[in-house]
Order: structure tokens, then sequence, then C-alpha cells
């Protein structure tokens, strides 16, 4: 395969034909926030949904901004990674995540262990311009492994592709659409009723406490889960 | 074989079927068989005419006549009347607006006159159901001579020599279409057609679909063969049931004849297509959610790069061509790309159909060379605004276009000017607006149906569409601020920015064209509270004219919160408090006493 | 029907095909003939309608392609009905009495395809000197 060069924040490197923008960039130390973006090498799997939109950056003769996840170089681009119609826009998708988002960090599972979180104050993020309806849904406790909370779901699709590609099971996929889009099994069935393994991946992958595990400590005696036998 | 003497054409759209066309076959064919003429006159029931604000539609052949808003019942005159004593039925003729005369040549109708027709070409001139009437109008000799006398790169080539682009929206050049997915090596390549039309309010696939279906096979078959596809997929809404049974005969027909299938010509070519239906998700008409779907997965689109021309279809090279484009194909190889490109402008060169509604006379479909300007199409075609009133926008590109004001009308219209005035021309929408809309009301309108039709994979699309549509919701409510109007631009240029696909890089242009030509009447609904149009309820009231009120009681009696009070012949007055803005007294009123404001 | 082998079957399909269509795709055109039958009572008495059948037949056996048959009413002429008035371009409009099937078909063989006029039919030569 032949090299290709690209400039980023006038910074030009030659890479294989078939880099991203965003894997350049790391070469160069440039970091690129990124939310949905997950790179499974050990298993040769990417989250490659590039819907979050917050790795967003402006390529020189391109109308809009493009996913720097998802957007593999071409000889002669020139990127920008930073600049202020960059930072903005990212700025504004994450308010826009957060605008549908519960505020209750200091106590949800996740709290200084959230990607949404640590992103949230890296781009420095102190109120949230916009408000409105919000999405809720019935939080699935069903399973005595696995604990769904839509909520809190922002919808990188991750437990999709771990699910899915990795493990071939194939539990999740989106349903809905638009603002009323969730991720769910087959038939939105509780987790007890799908067909999951609970082998637990999708968890470890999920950004937020959209999916976390049964904490027995916790939650123990909360009626159906019962004991971890 | 029969000679007929004569043919009753009659449109059998969906819009003339809505109006009873198919019974008044019925009862055409049931008078002739009454007057024992059935061996001279045939009836045929065709495609759309386009004309259907005066439909049902019934043309008479060979004496070109004809006829408008043609009833059921009307039929026992016309055998009687025309079709046996040779003389036309006047009261079924078009009345020109302006003299008054009777016309009755369908060419002499100001609304045909601007009019060139390629892809509409035999809508309304064949039957669609018989191949034999296609093939009459020159049907598949087109394909013949591409498969006979040309190579694939010729037949490349005189699409790019033609100009012809996409007329799903886009305006990519249709021949380079081709030759990137033909330039991609694979065992198996695959040919879409994509007729997912889903702007509000369009209807011009459907109709080409409907009255002509043929053609796009035909086209399809060419496309297969100049990228070396052996099967052709044709992406169709399940809502247009009498497109698909009309593709559904012609594809079996075409089979029959084997000119779809296996060997075509004895050129060793093949080629099949097959139909598959989208569940109405406006967004399937992009072209990698179309692809998604086709693949009976969700219908989401994915980031391009890869484009469906590298990887489409089972991850193999596709080409996806709109109905309208593919229609444009088989005239071009028979008379010639450069007769194609005389049509229409330098850059866009053809024509395009539109499909012409709102506040507009002659509601239709129109197909217009490239470069007519907008004034002609809603004056001289469309026959200007209903009932007199003032013209005050035109929204083309549907929810992803923008509005155009009078300043503009005198624009020429291609793909690179509808753009350069923050509209688009997409599929050919057009909606005409007058007075009485409310600028904000109809952005409130597209934002509400992008939202809903929003399939939820980005975040900029999935949330900032509805957070939009939640602040004209305010602004609609009376609740607005300036400031919303600041944050509706700057949500609007991030969506457009950073979404994933075209329906989030293009669902803001309707608020922000707004935004910019009708600001005023953004800032009259935030600072005035007041909706200069009368269409936001919380935002204007009804009042009676003590001067002008007589007393009739009329406006009391037919309010149905009961809230207008007074005496027989004394002034009445409304119960603003009560008043549901219904606007019966309004449009009751003898004495224009009541004022909307 | 079979499936087509050739190119050159396919515009035997059309050939076959375009009598259908001539009637509408030559409505526009200028310089179609026009074969107007009188048939009003008088001339449907006196058989118009056999005669405009025949005059049918013979079109599509000869295969003429721009020519539309109409009806039309009683001329004035009932004496020789039924009448018949052939308008070609180039051609002052002629019009035939007593045109019966036979000479219906005649009037399309010798008329209409040769450019011959049946001078013992004719009554009158045209209508400008009827008056």
């Amino acid at each position: 395969m032949g090299l290709i060069n690209v400039t980023i924040n006038n910074q030009t490197i030659a890479v294989e034909e078939g880099t991203t923008i965003l894997e350049a960039a790391k070469k160069l130390d440039i970091r690129i926030p990124t939310l949905c973006y997950l790179n499974l090498e050990h298993v040769k799997t990417v989250n490659g949904s590039a819907s979050c939109r917050v790795c967003v950056v402006e390529i020189e003769g391109r109308r809009n901004l493009a996913p720097s996840c998802a957007t593999p170089v071409s000889e002669g681009m020139v990127v920008r990674t930073n600049t202020l119609r960059c930072i903005k826009a990212r700025r504004l998708v994450v308010e826009l995540l957060l605008s549908n988002h519960p505020t209750d960090c200091l106590i949800c599972e996740k709290n200084l262990n959230c990607e949404l979180q640590s992103l949230a104050a890296e781009l420095d993020i102190r109120r949230i311009k916009f408000h409105g309806v919000r999405a809720t849904h019935e939080k699935d406790i069903s399973s005595k492994a696995i604990i769904r909370n839509m909520d809190k779901c922002i919808l990188c699709r991750r437990c999709e592709t771990m699910c899915n590609e990795v493990q071939t099971v194939h539990v999740y996929s989106a349903v809905n659409r638009g603002f009323d889009t969730f991720i769910a099994p087959a038939l939105n069935l509780p987790m007890d009723k799908s067909i999951c393994t609970f082998c637990g991946q999708c968890v470890s992958v999920c950004p937020t406490a959209a999916l976390t595990v049964v904490n027995e400590a916790r939650d123990g005696g909360h009626g159906k889960n019962g004991s971890c036998s | 074989m029969s000679n007929f003497r004569m043919h009753l054409l009659v449109c059998g759209g969906t819009g003339c079927t809505a109006s009873d066309s198919l019974e008044l076959v019925k009862m055409l064919k049931e008078s002739i068989k009454k007057h024992e003429i059935t061996n001279e006159v045939e009836v045929v029931v065709t495609g759309c005419f386009g004309f259907c604000e005066k439909g049902p539609i019934l043309k008479v052949y060979p004496d070109n006549v004809f006829y408008i808003t043609v009833k059921p019942e009307d039929a026992e005159e016309i055998i009687t009347e025309h079709v046996i004593k040779g003389r036309k039925v006047e009261r079924l003729l078009y009345v020109e607006p302006n003299t008054k005369k009777r016309l009755e040549g369908q060419k002499s109708i100001p609304f045909y006159k601007k009019q060139i027709r390629i892809a509409l070409r035999n809508c309304g001139f064949i039957n669609p159901e018989d191949i034999n009437e296609y093939i009459a109008a020159d049907g598949y000799q087109a394909l013949a001579k591409c498969l006979t006398e040309m190579s694939p790169d010729e037949v490349i080539d005189t699409v790019v020599q033609s100009g012809l682009r996409g007329r799903g929206g886009g305006g990519y050049p249709t021949g380079l279409k081709w030759k990137y997915t033909r330039q991609n090596q694979s065992d198996e390549k695959y040919i879409i057609c994509n007729a997912d039309e889903g702007d509000p309010g369009a209807f011009m696939d459907r109709s080409i679909l409907e009255g002509d279906p043929h053609s796009v096979l035909e086209a399809m078959a060419i496309a297969g063969y100049a990228i070396g596809a052996q099967y052709g997929y044709i992406y169709i809404r399940a809502e247009y049931p009498l497109a698909i049974s009309r593709l559904e005969i012609a594809i079996k027909q075409a089979r029959k004849l084997g000119l779809l299938g296996e060997d075509i010509f004895s050129t060793g070519f093949n080629f099949n297509i097959g139909l598959r239906y989208g569940a109405g998700a406006f967004v399937c008409g992009e072209e990698t959610a179309l692809i998604h779907s086709v693949e009976g997965k969700r219908g989401e689109p994915s980031s391009k790069p890869p484009f469906p021309a590298q990887r489409g279809v089972w991850d193999k090279p596709s080409c996806v061509n709109n109905v309208e484009t593919f229609a444009n194909i088989p005239p071009i190889f028979l008379k010639g790309p450069a007769w194609f490109k005389k049509i229409g402008t330098e850059k866009s060169p053809g024509t395009k159909v539109f499909a012409l509604a709102g506040k507009v006379n002659n509601v239709g479909l129109v197909e217009v060379p490239m470069g007519i300007t907008l004034r002609e199409v809603i004056f001289d075609i469309g026959g200007g605004i209903k009932n007199n009133k003032r013209f005050k926008a035109v929204q083309t590109g549907g929810p992803s276009g923008g509005c155009i004001t009078s300043e503009n009308l005198d624009i020429p219209i291609d793909y690179e000017s509808l753009s350069s005035i923050g509209s688009m021309m997409g599929s050919g929408g057009m909606i005409v607006m007058d007075e009485d809309n409310c600028m904000v009301d109809i952005a409130k309108f597209y934002i509400e149906f992008t939202k809903d039709e929003s399939c939820g994979k980005c975040t900029p699309c999935r949330i900032g569409n509805t957070r939009m549509l939640e602040i004209l919701e305010k602004i609609t409510k009376g609740n607005g601020t300036e400031q919303d109007l600041k944050d509706l631009v700057e949500l609007g240029d991030v969506i457009k920015d950073t979404s994933l696909c075209g329906l989030g890089q293009t669902s803001p242009n309707p608020v922000l064209s707004t935004l910019h030509y009708f600001q005023d009447e953004y800032l009259a609904h935030v600072r005035d509270k007041h909706c200069p149009a009368g269409v936001c309820q919380a935002l204007f009231s009804f009042r009676i004219l003590p001067e002008k009120c007589v007393g009739c009681t009329a406006c009391a009696r037919i309010c149905p919160a009961h809230c207008i009070e007074g005496e027989r012949k004394k002034v009445h007055v409304i119960d603003q408090s009560r008043c549901i803005k219904c606007g019966a007294c309004y449009n009751t009123c003898k004495f224009n006493a009541i004022e909307k404001g | 029907m079979a499936k087509l082998k050739t190119v050159e079957e396919l515009k035997k399909i059309r050939q076959a095909a375009l009598n259908q269509l001539d009637l509408r795709s030559t409505a526009e055109s200028e310089d179609k003939v026009l074969v107007r039958v009188g048939m009003a009572t008088c001339g449907i008495a006196n058989g118009a309608r056999t005669t405009m059948k025949a005059i049918l037949d013979e079109i599509a056996k000869q295969g003429l392609a721009n020519v539309s048959v109409t009806q039309t009413g009683c001329i004035g002429y009932c004496a020789q009905e039924p009448v018949v008035e052939v308008v070609s371009k180039g051609m002052p409009s002629v019009l035939y009495g007593k045109v019966d099937e036979n000479r219906g078909r005649e009037i399309v063989i010798e008329h209409i395809k040769n450019g011959r006029l049946l001078q013992n039919a004719i009554i009158n030569k045209s209508f400008e000197n009827m008056e």
C-alpha cells in the first residue's frame, strides 16, 4: 500500500492508505476528542458508527466538518482540528447530548469514570444552553447481571458493535427513530427474556451508565434480582 | 386487429383516480357498449397528465380535444355528442382565465405552453400497462442501440456528454457516477433506482412510474450494461400501490418479451430487476440508508466514503440513480447527447419536473427546461396565486430547501442558482406561499417533519432538530425571545456542519432561510407577540369593529365557544378570554366587521 | 408472445404497434389527412357506418399513418349520403357522395394513398364553391 501525505494543523505526515484522520493525528500527537469511537485492536474491530460527531474536523475544500474517526486521509489533504468552528461545533454537540442526559452525576455509578463526563470537562462545558424534553425509558432490571438504563444512553452504538460483531450474539439493535431512538434487544424484550448470554462485554464498552452490572451488595434483595448464585 | 378510429385517454394517475377517473372509465365503456361502437372507440387509461388541478383529464384522439374536470356522469354526453356526432362538449373544455375563451387543444393551454416533456414524454400519452404502446413510442430502441452498437464505455461517454445530472436533488453528474461504478472491479454490481420519494408535496417520481414504468426499466438495463451489473433493485415506497402494480406488470411484460432476463437481444447481456419496498422513511432516500434498507437492515445512513460506487448493496459496487434521472436516459440515446445539451442551461442541461403545490392556481406536475425563471413557472404555468392574493415566498427542495422571495423570482432555475440563494433544487417540490402563510409556522412545519424523519443515528440531527422545534414552538406560542433567534442560527449552523447525512445537513435550511428573508416576521413574534399573517393562534385575535357591525347575530350563532355576545341590531363583542380563534365568525360575517390581527 | 432474439424483432413489434399510437402521435401534426364521414340520421340510414368501417379497415390494410377518421353531422347533402369529405394538405378539400363500402376503400387507395381524385364520385370540389 502506498503512502499518503496529509497535513494536520500545519504538520505534514506520510501515512498508509486507508488511515483515518484520527489515526494520523495520533501519530502527530494531536489529540482530537472522541466519544463513540472505539478501536478494539486485539479483535480488529472498530466501532465505525461515526454517530456522536464529537471528533469533527475541518478539511480544506469540503463544505461540512468531517468525522475524523471515519474519514480516511487522501493525498494532499489539509486538516485543521482546532479551529474555532470545530471547537464550537464540538461543544454544541456535547451540550446537545447533555441536554438529553440526566444530571445525577454525583450519585451515578459511572461518576468520575464516565466518558461523557470527562469530555464535558475537557471541553469546559459549564452550562447547558438548550433545555427541552428528555427521553425517558423504563429501567430494565429484569436480569441478574446487566442493568439497562436507556435514559443515560448516548447512542454511541458501541454495545451493538461489541455484541453483534465481536461476540456475534446479536442482542442489541436500535429501536424507533429520531429523538425516540434507543438500543434494545429484539422486540424490546427485557434482558432476561432476550437471547443475551450475559457476557458483560457491552457493559465494559459503554461510555456512560446506560449499561451497568448488578452490584450484589448494593442491589441485593432488590426483589427480582435476588442473589447471584 | 381492431382499427379504432378514436381513442379516449383517461388519466389513471393517483390524483385523477382519487377524483373518480376509474368510475369515468367504467361509464365510458358502458356507454360505448350501449351505442354499439366498441369496435370503433377505445378507452385507454394513461399516466398523469400533470394538470391535476383540473382532473380528471380526458383527451380525445385524433381530434386532439382536451377535456377537464370530467365527471363519471359526463360520460354519456361525451359519447353521444363528441364520439358519435362529432360535436365537442364545450362546457368541459378549459377556459382561459384572461380571455374567457374555451381552448380545445392541450398545447394551447397556458399550463402546457412553456413545458418541454422529456421525462414525462409518455405520461398521459401511452397506456402504461401495455408494453406494445411503449415500444411503439420508440421504447427499448435505446437499449437495443446500446447493446448492439455501443461498448459500455461509449454508453457512459454518451451520458457524460449529455451533461445529465442527478434529478433526485444532489445534481451529481450521472455519467461520472456510472463511470466510477464501472471502474470498481467486482464479480457483482448493482443498479438501484431510488423511488423513495418523500418530500411533502412531491410526486414526480410516482407519476413517472405510474405513467411510463418501462422507461425506467429500460434505462436501468442500459445503466446495468454500462457499469457491468446484472441486477437492479427498485426501492419504492410501499405507499405507492399504483406505481408498484404498474411496475410489476411492466417487469412481467418485459421479461416475457426477453427485454429483461437472460441473453437480451442475443448479446449475452443478462439483466433482471426486483422491487424492494420502503416503509416510508424519508431518510431512506439517502443512498446509504437506502442501501441498508434494501439489505433488510435498519434504514440508517453511514459515513461516506465508502461511496456506493465502491461498496454498496451487499458490499458490492452499486449505482444509485433517481427515477426521473433514469427517465431521461432513453431519449438521450435516441436523439443524441447534443440534442439534450441544447435544452436547459450550460451547467444544468435538460429539463426538471416540478410538483407545483400550495397557493397556486394550477396545482400539478410540470416539466420545464432548466433556466426558466420561478416567475414563469409560478405565474405563467401555475396561473398565479389563488384568490388574487399576494405572493410571499416559494419553497423549493422540500424540507431540505429554503424559501425564495419575490426579489429572486427572476433567477433562472438551475442547481447552482438555487443553492446561491439559500435553497436547493431538491427532488422538485415547489410549494407556493401567499400573504396568509406565517413563515415561522412554515419553518416549524418543516422542522417538525425532519425531526420526525431523523433516523436518530447522529447527535446533531437527533437532538438538535428536536431543540430547534422546541424553540420554534416557544416562539409561535408567544414565549420567544430575541436570544432564541440567535440560538436558532447557532444550532442550525452546527446541525448543518456536523450531521452525518444529507437529511441533517440540510434540515435547518427552512429555518435559516426564513430567518434571513423574514426576520421582521420573527421579530414581530418575539417582540410584539404578534403573528402578522394571523396563523399562530396565540399571537393574534379577532375583534369586532363597532362601526361596521350591524348586529345581525350571525357570528354569535356560529361561534362554537359561545363567546360572542350582543343584542340584535346592536354591536357585538368577543370575549377574548374564551375565544378559541377558530375563525368561524371571521368567515361568516358578511359585513367585514371582524378584524383579524 | 415469444422472447425477442434480435433488434429486428423489436422493430417488427414496433411497426405493428405503431398503428395504435398513430392516432395519437399525429394528432398535433399539420399534414395529416382528415376523413370526415357524415353520420347524421340520413348518413347512417344510408349505410355510413358500414362505409366508415370499410375505410378504417382499408387504412389499416394499406398501413397508412397520419390519417384520422372522424364522424361529423349532416353536411346538408342528404340525397348524396353517405357523404365523405377528405382534407389533406396540398389538395383541395374534396367531398365524395354515395360512398358505399367499395367506394370507401377506393377513396383510401386512390385518393389518400396514391393522391388521385376519384373524379366520378366527387359532388363538389370543395366547400368554397358549394356555396
